[in-house]
């Protein structure tokens, strides 16, 4: 131990407050893993195996077709928004599967903590991508480690959407993602989803039922009348997918303050709101045929 | 004049360990150690004296000996070890006296390092993947060994507020696997088969026990104020520790999952307190980096901790339990006191 040449100088007694210093050059550490499942929950194997299978259901089930992916960076962090639809959201794995694909980096999806209760499904949703969105989470991914972030700011109020309020976006919750942005310091990037709401519309909601269970929302959707309660929960309607990329949008603050005007923070999360919604409307005025676009 | 130190718990595995590596350090005069059972680990120069659990002796012997450090690593974080009622007395009393003690108007006391536990965090569905030091909890505290442990660092806040002329050190430590310490978690993992909860594979941490004590000793040395988290680098998913260990796993059921962990310790197979339920479905991760921004190297990852673990235990499997050292209070007294023994 006198070896150790003492590296913190000041001694400032008493405070629990720390004294930031530069740590010194250490050899790399002996880590035995076996697997690859990173700090995230997340396993690059599992993720390419999800993508083998999806890739069928993404080409010739939704026969997803992009606009804009030139807006997505190939490097550097990015919080991708995107209005969210369908009894079980069918927009996530197009997206992350879109993305991955097309610019060959990952997309980490930040998702409600109930899927985190959730035996199996939780532990296979981490596998492949999911992350729970907590405010620490999301600045560390975009912000330490650069990563691109999926969002939903209208959180569980999309998907719980009625057939008949599909496509009218709901309240961006209170900003928050717009905060983390300017936090991280990285643009934001609007993404339109044409295609998810008719993929699994919810016919009407059973609020007790949801409330016995502790989830958000319960519905009987199209999918359940035709295909039954079981089938219906997995087999999506062939709805033709389209996604439209808008440019990114900077935010001009400095980041890592501990606070932002919430008034600033409410205007740009509401423009973006405003700038998808119309992007929505226009993308719905083009397209000829829920099926085929 | 060298370091008179001051420790607690001298009877536990940490006392003991940390008693140990200070006694190697020459800048250290005096080592007193404190504890209601006697010492489990051979001493050279130690002095032990025998308290009542929750320290109420603490003040007369502190000002007899004048000590100038004092390392506070009887923290119960483990709650198969006792019951909640006692926990509480050592923990949350003891703490007090301790604290009182120590800030007494004459005392002489200048540092105090407190070991902690990542247990502070909880482990729940809303928390980060990372905690920094000071990120708030995301559940309410449920289990007594957290609330005990919540208490102890509100006090230690206050008596950090109130005696700023003395260096506090709040080390939180991660699950620690290592050759030596016995944890309800390395139990488990030295079942035939490792229990685990259906359909969750939680991301764990570990810290390996030589850190442990290495950190203690760092922030001791170096005069390092402020709350640290002390954990490996890394996280990673719990089969994967079991599979590090060699070890197959076994299912409780996702739901009444407390139930079936009664049973178990019924049948005395395990005790898997509520905490280490929470951690087997959640997990925990603390980020490590501002005590190794203090200059501090870890010299084991997660991984490192659980491997270093698994060749301990199938080393153990071969040749059996290192002999066990019984402590005699007269031959003790007698190498420590005695002018008939020749000193340098």
């Amino acid at each position: 131990m006198a070896a150790r040449k003492p590296t913190v100088e000041a001694k400032k007694a008493g405070t629990l407050v720390h004294l930031p210093r530069q740590a010194p050059e250490q050899p790399e550490l002996r880590d035995p893993r076996l697997s690859d499942v990173d700090e995230w929950g997340r396993s690059e194997s599992t993720r390419q195996m999800a993508r083998t299978l999806y890739g069928p259901i993404y080409r010739n089930w939704f026969r997803v077709e992009w606009e804009g992916l030139e807006n997505i960076p190939k490097d550097g962090g990015a919080l991708l928004v995107a209005n969210h639809a369908a009894a079980i959201p069918s927009d996530a794995p197009v997206i992350m599967h879109g993305i991955e694909e097309e610019l060959g980096r990952p997309v980490y999806g930040l998702a409600d903590y109930l899927f985190k209760t959730m035996p199996v499904v939780g532990t296979m949703w981490a596998r492949a991508g999911g992350v729970p969105a907590h405010p620490e989470n999301a600045y560390r991914l975009l912000r330490e480690q650069q990563q691109l972030v999926l969002v939903f700011p209208e959180g569980s109020k999309g998907p719980a959407k009625t057939f008949a309020e599909r496509y009218q976006l709901r309240r961006f919750g209170r900003g928050g993602f717009v905060e983390i942005a300017m936090r991280a310091g990285v643009p934001v990037i609007p993404i339109a989803v044409v295609g998810a709401e008719e993929s699994m519309p919810i016919m009407f909601k059973v609020p007790s039922a949801a409330k016995a269970l502790g989830i958000p929302y319960f519905p009987v959707t199209a999918n359940m009348l035709l295909l039954g309660p079981l089938l219906g929960l997995v087999g999506y309607f062939p709805s033709k997918f389209k996604l439209r990329v808008l440019p990114p949008v900077h935010f001009d603050v400095e980041p890592d303050q501990d606070r932002y005007s919430r008034s600033k923070v409410m205007d740009e999360a509401e423009d973006i709101r405003v700038a998808l919604q119309e992007t929505l409307y226009d993308m719905l005025k083009a397209r000829k045929s829920i099926w085929f676009g | 004049m060298g370091k008179r130190v001051l420790i607690t718990g001298l009877g536990t595995f940490w006392g003991g360990r940390v008693a140990q590596a200070l006694e190697r350090d020459p800048s250290v005069e005096v080592i007193i150690g404190l504890d209601t059972i006697e010492p489990r680990v051979e001493l050279e120069r130690t002095e032990f004296v025998r308290a009542d659990q929750n320290y109420s002796i603490l003040a007369r012997i502190v000002r007899a000996t004048q000590v100038d450090t004092i390392l506070h690593t009887f923290l119960v974080v483990d709650s198969t070890r006792m019951t909640g009622r006692s926990m509480h007395e050592i923990n949350v009393i003891g703490t007090m006296n301790l604290l009182a003690a120590a800030g007494a108007p004459d005392s002489s006391v200048r540092q105090l390092v407190v070991k902690s536990s990542t247990l502070v965090y909880g482990s729940s569905d809303k928390d980060p993947t990372w905690f920094r030091e000071e990120t708030p909890r995301a559940s309410a505290p449920r289990t007594r060994v957290e609330r005990s442990l919540l208490e102890v660092e509100d006090y230690l806040r206050d008596f950090a507020e109130d005696n700023p002329h003395v260096v506090v050190s709040l080390l939180r430590f991660s699950n620690v696997l290592g050759t030596d310490i016995v944890t309800a978690l390395s139990k488990a993992l030295q079942l035939p088969v490792t229990p685990t909860i259906f359909g969750f594979d939680p991301a764990m941490q570990f810290v390996e026990e030589d850190d442990v004590v290495r950190s203690i000793e760092f922030v001791m040395s170096n005069q390092v104020a402020g709350i640290y988290n002390v954990a490996g680098d890394g996280r990673l998913p719990w089969s994967e520790v079991a599979a590090i260990c060699g070890k197959r796993t076994w299912p409780l059921p996702p739901y009444g999952t407390g139930l079936a962990a009664s049973a178990l310790d019924l049948a005395r197979v395990l005790e898997l307190p509520p905490e280490l339920l929470d951690l087997l479905r959640y997990g925990r991760g603390a980020d490590n980096r501002r005590l190794k921004r203090a200059g501090f190297d870890y010299r084991y990852t997660s991984a490192g901790a659980v491997e270093n673990f698994a060749e301990a235990m199938r080393l153990r499997k071969t040749v059996g339990d290192s002999p066990s050292y019984k402590y005699e209070r007269d031959v003790e007294a007698f190498f420590r006191h005695s002018p008939a023994v020749v000193r340098d």
